[in-house]
C-alpha cells in the first residue's frame, strides 16, 4: 500500500498526469481488492475485517515492543567491550605482558564503568529511583544480576585504574597495590559475565526472536565484546600484540559462524534476522564483525611491518563497527518480532496477506 | 485470605463497556481519547499502560445462529481483556526493583512507590499486558482492584458489569463455575466454547480466565504462552560457556606470547 504524503492543498492544486494516474491507481485497488488502504483508512467498512483463527484479532500485534531508548543498544555495546576489555587487562598483566597493552586495557575498562551505568540509568522511567534495583537480589531476574554485576564491575575496574594511575604517577606504595590487585582481580571475576550477560537478558523475555536464540546470544555477544575490545586496544596503538592478533582473529571467526547460522536457519522466528531493515542491520554488523575482520586480519599476517599495523587496526575499526550495529539490529529484531502478531498466536505465514489485503 | 479469580464470560458479554469506564474512574487512570481503532467498535486495540481492561470485538463470517442475528449478518462477538494475574508470572519474575509482588489474594500487583521505570517487565509478559506509561515513566497494569480487595469489596469491573459477563470470586469455585457453564452452554448448542485458563504451560494457568466461543486465537489469547524463566537455564549456560572460553582463549593467547612480548616492551 502506498503512503504518500498529503498536505492539505484545498482548491488550488493544478492537476498533472502524477496526481491522475494515483487516481487511477486507487480506482484499481479498489476494484481489485474491494477495499483501499492508505492515509485516512483503517481496513473497515466492505469487505468486513473478520477475526479468525488465520487473522488473530484483526492482525494486531500481542506483545508489546521494548520501551527502551537507542542507549540499551549503546550499554550493551559499551558493556560487552569494557568487559572484555577488563579481562584482558587482567590476564595480560598476570602473564607479564606490554605494560602499555596493561595499562589501556584497564582505560578502557574504567571508561565502560563510567559510561554503562550512565546510560543505564538515564535509560529508566524514573532515573531518580535507580537505587531501587539494590533493595534485592533475584536471581531469577537477569536485570537484576545484572545490574549487580554492573556494579561490582563499574567499582572494580575504575578503582584498578586509579591506583595504576596512582601509582605510576607518584610512585607505588603498598595501598595502591592492594587496591590495584584486589581491583584487578575483581574486575577479572565481574568482567567475565559482564562481557555477556546482555545476552542472556534479551534471550530470557517474550520475545520471539530472542528466546529463540536464548542459547546463542551470550556466546554471541561474548564475542562481539571481545572483537570490540581487540579492536579498542589496536586503535590504541597496540598493534604489534600476537596475542591480540589471535584474539581478534578468534572473534572473527566465531561472528562469521553466527552469521552463517543465522542464515541458515528456516525458520520464522528469525525472520527479523533476515529481512527488512533489522535483517539488514545484522547482517551488516555481522559482516563487518566477521569476514570482513577476518579477512583483514588475515592480510595483516602477510603483509610487511607497515603495512600489518595499518591493515590490524582496520581490522579493528570494523569489528568496533560492527559490535556496535550488532547490538543496534537485535534490539531492532526484538521490536520487529513484538510487532509480528502471528509468532505468539502460532499462526503460520501462508494466506495472512490474501485475508488482511497486504501487510 | 482466599485466592481470587476473575472469569470473564464472552458469550455473556453485551460490549457495553462499563468495565472499562469503572476501571478508569475507581483507579484515576487517564482516558485514551474517542478515536476507533477501525476494527470493529474497539477502541484501543490492545491492553496498555492506560487500558487495564479492554473490551475486544471480534466479528466473525455470517453464521446463522451465532448471537441472533440474521443469518446474512456478520456475526459478533464481545471479550473484555484484562491482565491475567499468572500463576507463574513472567513479570513478578522479572522485575528488578521488587516492585512486582504477589498480593495476599494471589493477584499481581506493581507497586507504584517502588517501580523505576527499566522496562524489563514490558517484555517478559507473554501477555502483552503490562506497560511503560511514557509520560510517567513507571509500568503499570491491572492492580486486581488490590485496594477495594483489601477493604472486602469486588473488583470495580466485575462490579459495574451489567450481565455478569465478569464473574469474581475465589478460583477453585470460579473455576467449577466455568466447567458448569461450558457443559450449559455445549447443552444449548455453543459447541465451540472454551474455557482458556493455559494450565498446561510454564504459565500454569491464570487468575484471570475467559470462555469464548470459537479458536482462543481470534481474541489475541497464545495458544502456549510461556513464562521466559523457563529460558534461563539455558542463558546461563550460554553464559558459562562464553565465559569460560573468553578466559581460557585469553589466557592462551597471553601465556602463548607473554614472555616475548614482556622481554621486548617491559619495563
Ligand atoms: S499477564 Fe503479564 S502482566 Fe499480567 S501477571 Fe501475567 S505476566 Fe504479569
Ligand atoms: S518497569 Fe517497574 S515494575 Fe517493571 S520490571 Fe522495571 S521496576 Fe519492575
Amino acid at each position: 500500500m502506498s503512503e504518500a504524503k498529503i498536505h492539505v492543498i484545498g482548491g488550488t492544486r493544478v492537476p498533472d498526469s502524477s496526481s491522475e494516474q494515483r487516481l487511477v491507481e486507487i480506482r484499481q485497488e479498489a476494484e481489485r481488492r474491494g477495499e483501499v488502504r492508505a492515509i485516512g483508512i483503517r481496513p473497515s467498512g466492505a469487505p468486513f475485517p473478520k477475526a479468525s483463527p488465520e487473522t488473530g484479532y484483526y492482525g494486531l500485534p500481542l506483545l508489546k515492543q521494548p520501551p527502551w531508548t537507542w542507549k540499551i543498544p549503546l550499554y550493551f555495546f559499551a558493556g560487552g567491550a569494557a568487559g572484555a576489555a577488563a579481562v584482558m587487562g587482567a590476564i595480560a598483566d598476570y602473564a607479564g605482558a606490554d605494560r602499555k597493552l596493561v595499562r589501556d586495557a584497564r582505560w578502557i575498562a574504567a571508561a565502560g564503568a563510567v559510561i554503562s551505568p550512565a546510560l543505564l540509568i538515564a535509560d529508566l522511567g524514573r532515573p531518580a529511583r535507580f537505587l531501587n534495583m539494590l533493595r534485592v537480589f533475584k536471581p531469577q531476574s537477569p536485570m537484576s544480576v545484572g545490574v549487580w554485576t554492573l556494579l561490582g564491575f563499574s567499582g572494580a575496574a575504575a578503582a584498578t585504574a586509579f591506583a595504576g594511575f596512582m601509582g605510576e604517577r607518584y610512585g607505588p606504595s603498598l595501598p595502591l597495590r592492594v587496591i590495584e590487585n584486589a581491583g584487578q582481580a575483581a574486575s577479572l571475576v565481574f568482567g567475565l559475565p559482564f562481557s555477556n550477560y546482555t545476552g542472556v537478558l534479551i534471550g530470557a523475555t517474550a520475545i520471539p526472536v530472542w528466546n529463540q536464540n536464548v542459547g546463542d546470544l551470550p556466546i554471541h555477544f561474548a564475542a562481539s565484546g571481545l572483537g570490540a575490545a581487540v579492536g579498542l586496544l589496536e586503535m590504541m596503538g597496540n598493534d604489534k600484540s600476537r596475542a591480540l592478533q589471535a584474539l581478534g582473529l578468534g572473534a572473527a571467526l566465531f561472528e562469521c559462524w553466527e552469521g552463517l547460522r543465522i542464515e541458515g536457519r528456516g525458520h520464522s522466528h528469525f525472520d527479523p534476522l533476515k529481512h527488512g531493515p533489522s535483517g539488514w542491520m545484522t547482517r551488516a554488523g555481522g559482516v563487518l564483525s566477521g569476514p570482513v575482520a577476518f579477512v583483514l586480519r588475515a592480510a595483516s599476517l602477510f603483509g610487511g611491518n607497515k603495512h600489518s599495523s595499518a591493515l590490524r587496526r582496520w581490522a579493528g575499526i570494523s569489528a568496533l563497527a560492527g559490535s556496535l550495529v550488532t547490538r543496534i539490529a537485535w534490539v531492532q529484531a526484538g521490536h520487529v518480532s513484538a510487532r509480528n502478531w502471528r509468532e505468539p498466536l502460532q499462526i503460520p505465514v501462508e494466506d495472512q496477506a490474501e485475508l488482511l489485503g497486504g501487510s | 485470605m482466599s485466592v481470587t479469580a476473575f472469569l470473564t464470560d464472552s458469550t455473556l458479554c453485551i460490549g457495553c463497556k462499563a468495565c472499562e469506564v469503572a476501571c478508569k474512574e475507581w483507579n484515576g487512570v487517564t482516558g485514551d481519547g474517542l478515536d476507533w481503532s477501525g476494527f470493529s467498535y474497539d477502541n484501543t486495540g490492545s491492553i496498555g499502560a492506560s487500558t487495564w481492561r479492554h473490551v475486544k470485538f471480534v466479528e466473525h463470517a455470517p453464521e446463522p445462529g451465532f448471537g441472533g442475528n440474521a443469518p446474512e449478518m456478520n456475526s459478533w462477538s464481545f471479550s473484555s481483556d484484562v491482565c491475567k494475574h499468572c500463576e507463574n508470572a513472567g513479570c513478578l519474575e522479572a522485575c528488578p526493583t521488587g516492585s512486582i509482588v504477589r498480593t495476599e489474594f494471589g493477584g499481581v500487583y506493581v507497586q507504584p512507590d517502588v517501580c523505576n521505570g527499566c522496562g524489563y517487565c514490558v517484555v517478559s509478559c507473554p501477555f502483552g499486558v503490562v506497560e511503560r506509561n511514557e509520560d510517567d515513566g513507571r509500568a503499570f497494569k491491572c492492580t486486581f482492584c488490590y485496594d477495594r480487595q483489601k477493604a472486602g469489596l469486588i473488583p470495580a469491573c466485575a462490579k459495574a458489569c451489567p450481565t455478569e459477563s465478569i464473574q469474581f470470586g475465589e478460583i477453585d469455585t470460579l473455576r467449577g463455575k466455568a466447567e458448569a457453564r461450558l457443559e450449559e452452554l455445549r447443552r444449548r448448542g455453543m459447541r465451540d466454547a472454551t474455557l482458556y485458563d493455559p494450565l498446561d504451560t510454564s504459565v500454569g494457568g491464570t487468575h484471570a480466565m475467559f470462555i469464548v466461543r470459537g479458536d482462543p486465537r481470534s481474541y489475541n489469547l497464545p495458544p502456549k504462552p510461556e513464562v521466559p524463566t523457563i529460558y534461563l537455564k539455558k542463558g546461563w549456560a550460554s553464559s558459562a560457556v562464553a565465559a569460560a572460553v573468553l578466559l581460557g582463549g585469553t589466557l592462551l593467547a597471553f601465556l602463548a606470547d607473554g614472555g616475548r612480548n614482556g622481554r621486548r616492551n617491559g619495563r
